[in-house]
């Protein structure tokens, strides 16, 4: 089977074409980068993404803190990550890479600060 | 009335990166000049990922690319006022600007670089019929407001324009429990870039109508539905080709403008094209001593160009104030682009006054598949570089080599143009 991507790494967006046979990658074509190949692989496998959003902070400078996942989870599980982060709040001072919550939704993912928040 | 070596208009990632590269190369009375209560401009909001790969070979979130420049200037002890907002600047480069502390005040540049960034195309310049309801926003605006503030703007959503700012909130609003139904682009291509097509739009499904427009915007209190349209090549509305989409809100995302107010009012001359000042190979305008970099010059895709861009206007900058630049009458090569090139970001240049490498930033002003781009030095080819795809929505760009302008004979005119591959 053949199937065509986009890769997703960088604003190149390189058109991938992917080769098949049962679930094993034979051959990835139109990357320009490793990176590309390895997108292609995990694409049409176990597709994963990064996912950011922002949550509360109380006595801070900022409404609100922006927050990512330490890295990519399952594209399926996008939706209960962001439903993880509803209602959470946490308290000035935030830094990047603190941690907002441990291995959210069972996927030994870390969702961390992408963002600075000082004290009010 | 205070003087000072450069001061920056703008404390986004043009004017960190610029005051940053202006420190490096040895100018020290710096002041960068904020309208927002923070340093790192229109990053702020932007909280998705993809950021920093070419500089940092990281993928990083707007706010996190921020710190790293706002950590790289407070390192430098770069001089900056906040919460301050440039009313005029003259073309002896005096900048009059005003604040709650210290009121309305003039402070004396040798060198000015514009750094203001752009803004959204609004509502009014698109002609949209139909009512004026609350729900209308503009895709930034409603990032502003989900971002930083913590409102949702609206629970049924309709986006016109495919920017990359559309095409983010979608998958944003979407994730913060909205319904997205559709994303209409009057043009037959997308304005955004493709990756982001594939995990704002195809990730949640979220249908891309390419070829149509917003006719009809109903509710006077707030947005109840909105009705779309198919157009033609013509870009008018085909009449039977009407679907309408209930829905609470309608964000716009139609387009970028360098926002250049101040740089009109100093005597800056503008390219119709990209609506930003017109520069050489050093970013200087018209006006010797004011420069410009980042989206007020022209707007970019990618951040990490800016960066870049800003840097080497810090640098001439420096070099212009430090004395360093002789300019001995040196005649302005024009770069021409033609064959679907709409412009280019520097439009002449002056090969002694070059570094040795020069990155020249364009767009196309159509999809092209299959074709190069060529580089000619008056009538000679210098380079053909092969290109798969090319899309008004991903700026190009090539690198002029200083020894092959400096050692074409005669040389009248650079020309960099589409052509069969």
């Amino acid at each position: 089977m053949v199937k065509e991507l986009t890769c997703i790494n960088c604003p190149l967006g390189c058109s991938l074409t992917v080769t098949l046979e049962g679930d094993k990658v034979t051959e990835v074509k139109g990357n320009t980068c490793p990176r590309g190949e390895a997108y292609a692989k995990k694409e049409v496998t176990n597709p994963t993404r990064i996912v950011t959003s922002t949550v509360r902070v109380a006595g801070g400078t900022k409404e609100m803190i922006n927050v990512k996942t330490e890295k990519d989870i399952p594209k399926g599980l996008i939706f209960d990550v962001a439903g993880a982060l509803k209602g959470v709040t946490v308290s000035a001072p935030v830094a990047i890479g603190d941690i907002i919550l441990k291995d959210v939704c069972g996927t030994g993912v870390n969702i961390i600060a992408a963002g600075n928040v000082p004290l009010r | 009335m205070e003087n000072y070596d450069l001061v920056i208009i703008g404390g986004g990632p043009a004017g960190l990166a610029a005051a940053i590269s202006a420190k490096d190369n040895g100018i020290d009375n710096i002041l960068i000049i904020e309208r927002d209560k923070e340093l790192g401009g229109i990053l702020n909001q932007c909280i998705h990922n993809g950021f920093g790969l070419h500089t940092f070979k990281e993928e990083l979130t707007g706010p996190e690319y921020a710190s790293r420049y706002i950590d790289m200037a407070l390192e430098r002890k770069i001089p900056y006022k906040l919460n301050t907002m440039v009313m005029d600047i003259s073309e002896d480069k005096t900048v009059t600007a005003m604040n709650h502390e210290d009121g309305m005040f003039e402070i004396k540049a040798k060198a000015i670089i514009l750094a203001m960034g752009c803004r959204e195309r609004s509502r009014g310049a698109l002609n949209i019929p139909g009512y004026r309801p609350a729900g209308i926003y503009s895709a930034g605006t409603a990032q502003r407001l989900v971002n930083m503030e913590g409102y949702m703007p609206g629970k049924e959503v309709v986006i016109l324009g495919s920017g990359d700012i559309g095409l983010i909130m979608a998958r944003r609003m979407t994730l913060e429990g909205a319904k997205v139904k559709v994303v209409a682009e009057l043009m037959p291509y997308s304005g955004g870039l493709k990756r982001n097509i594939v995990q704002c739009l195809n990730d949640f499904d979220i249908p891309l109508k390419l070829s149509h427009t917003v006719v009809d915007i109903e509710g006077k209190e707030r947005v109840k539905a909105v009705t779309i349209a198919q157009v033609g090549p013509d870009r008018k509305p085909i009449p039977g080709t009407e679907e309408r989409y209930t829905c609470d809100t309608l964000l716009l995302s139609c387009g970028l403008i360098p926002e250049n107010e101040l740089s009109r009012g100093a005597g800056v001359k503008m390219s119709p094209v990209t609506s930003g000042p017109i520069v050489n190979e050093s970013l200087e305008t018209n006006i010797e001593g004011v420069f410009a970099c980042g989206n007020v010059l022209h707007v970019h895709d990618l951040v990490d160009y800016v960066s870049q861009e800003a840097a080497t206007a810090g640098k001439n900058a420096a070099a212009y104030i430090k004395g360093e630049r002789s300019n001995s009458g040196e005649k302005e090569i024009p770069i021409t682009c033609e064959g679907g090139v709409r412009y280019t970001v520097p439009s002449s240049l002056r090969p002694a006054l070059m570094d040795e490498k020069l990155t020249v930033r364009f767009r196309v002003g159509d999809v092209y598949k299959g074709k190069a781009l060529c580089l000619y030095y008056n009538d000679k080819l210098i380079l053909k570089k092969k290109r798969p795809v090319m899309a008004p929505g991903e700026m190009e760009q090539l690198d002029l080599k200083k020894e092959d302008l400096l050692n074409t004979p005669d040389l009248s005119k650079v020309t960099i143009r589409i052509e069969e591959a």
